[in-house]
């Protein structure tokens, strides 16, 4: 970059906004920008998802008692919790970015920590279930048992162990690449929150705030499909 | 927060946060009532709902001022259904022996 600040003053005329980059002619433009960019990527995170969604449709459609009846031994209403909990910490978001385009910092750092404390809550229950999962030898491999166990409305059925064990390998890698997106969204958060701390973030600058929060929201929504196709497959008795 | 601040939008997100809670009581509850095929169509339903609300207005999508953020939410839905439909058209109308 060349550009002497005379230039950069020039092209600017009522004064440079450090902030502002000098590729773009007004903060708004360079904020819309940055969140199209995050929209693109969040559309390769759908295509990425999508496929896995795609396989469980396959295969539910194929082995759907089957499917059931290893559904039915997860925790929902762990499950179902964990969907209030993330959707909590989708309000915290939306009071962050709005308390950074508003100059409140201290809005903002409170709702950063309880988004950061509800995304550890997050991840503690999912750990309760993947430790069940293993207690009940649930999980693909080896040393995977899932015998005599009835198909929900077909007495006298039982679940071929096979296709269940297909069912849990979609369970943990969804979940699981679920739970790789939250874990990198609390390292974002985490550094929001330091850069918060250091009063970084303005009303004129605070496109961090806003596009870490349009990736915790997505990771919501995938959580929000996740929850009934896997644990709330044919529940009733 | 000043309780006088009209333009704060501190009311809507809660309304929104409150809708999105009970439709997650909802779609916990519907779960256990034998509804047969519809079971899964309102879930999913529900799902669809809460993902919207969640999209439009915790993630600013309605009133967004760069109209081609719609426009790239609208070709990911649409991969995202041509890769369902024609997979699913695939396995529908293939002979399985």
């Amino acid at each position: 970059m060349s550009d002497s600040p005379t230039a950069a003053a020039a092209v600017h005329a009522e004064g440079h906004d450090p902030a502002l980059l000098h590729h773009f002619a007004e903060p708004q433009q360079q904020r819309d920008a940055a969140s199209l960019g995050m929209w693109v990527f969040l559309g390769t995170e759908v295509m990425f998802f999508g496929g896995l969604f795609c396989a469980y449709l396959i295969y539910r459609l194929a082995y759907f008692g089957d499917f059931a009846a290893a559904s039915k031994s997860i925790n929902a209403t762990l499950g179902a919790t964990n969907t209030a909990v993330l959707i909590c910490s989708s309000l915290t978001v939306v009071f962050a970015v709005w308390a950074a385009q508003t100059a409140r910092r201290g809005l903002l750092i409170v709702s950063l920590i309880v988004t950061l404390l509800l995304g550890f809550v997050f991840l503690g229950i999912k750990s309760k279930e993947y430790y069940d999962k293993f207690e009940e030898h649930h999980v693909p491999g080896p040393s995977f048992s899932f015998e005599n166990v009835p198909i929900p409305g077909h007495p006298g059925e039982y679940a071929n162990p096979q296709h269940a064990q297909i069912f849990f390998s979609l369970y943990f890698i969804m979940t699981g690449l679920h739970a790789l997106h939250m874990i990198i969204g609390i390292g974002v958060f985490l550094w929001l929150l330091t850069m918060a701390c250091k009063g970084r973030f303005t009303p004129e600058y605070h496109t961090p705030v806003e596009i870490g929060g349009l990736y915790w929201h997505f990771v919501d929504i995938i959580w929000i499909y996740l929850f009934p196709l896997l644990y709330l497959i044919d529940r009733h008795p | 927060m000043s309780a006088h601040s009209t333009s704060s939008p501190i009311k809507k997100y809660l309304v929104i946060w409150g809708t999105l809670l009970v439709g997650t009581y909802v779609t916990y509850k519907v779960a256990f009532i034998d509804l047969r095929p519809f079971n899964a169509a309102i879930a999913l339903t529900i799902a669809s709902i809460k993902a919207t609300l969640v999209a439009l207005f915790f993630m600013h999508l309605r009133g967004a001022s760069e109209k081609m953020t719609k426009v790239v939410v609208a070709s990911a839905l649409f991969f995202l259904l041509l890769l369902l439909s024609l997979t699913m058209a695939d396995y529908a109308s293939r002979a399985w022996s």
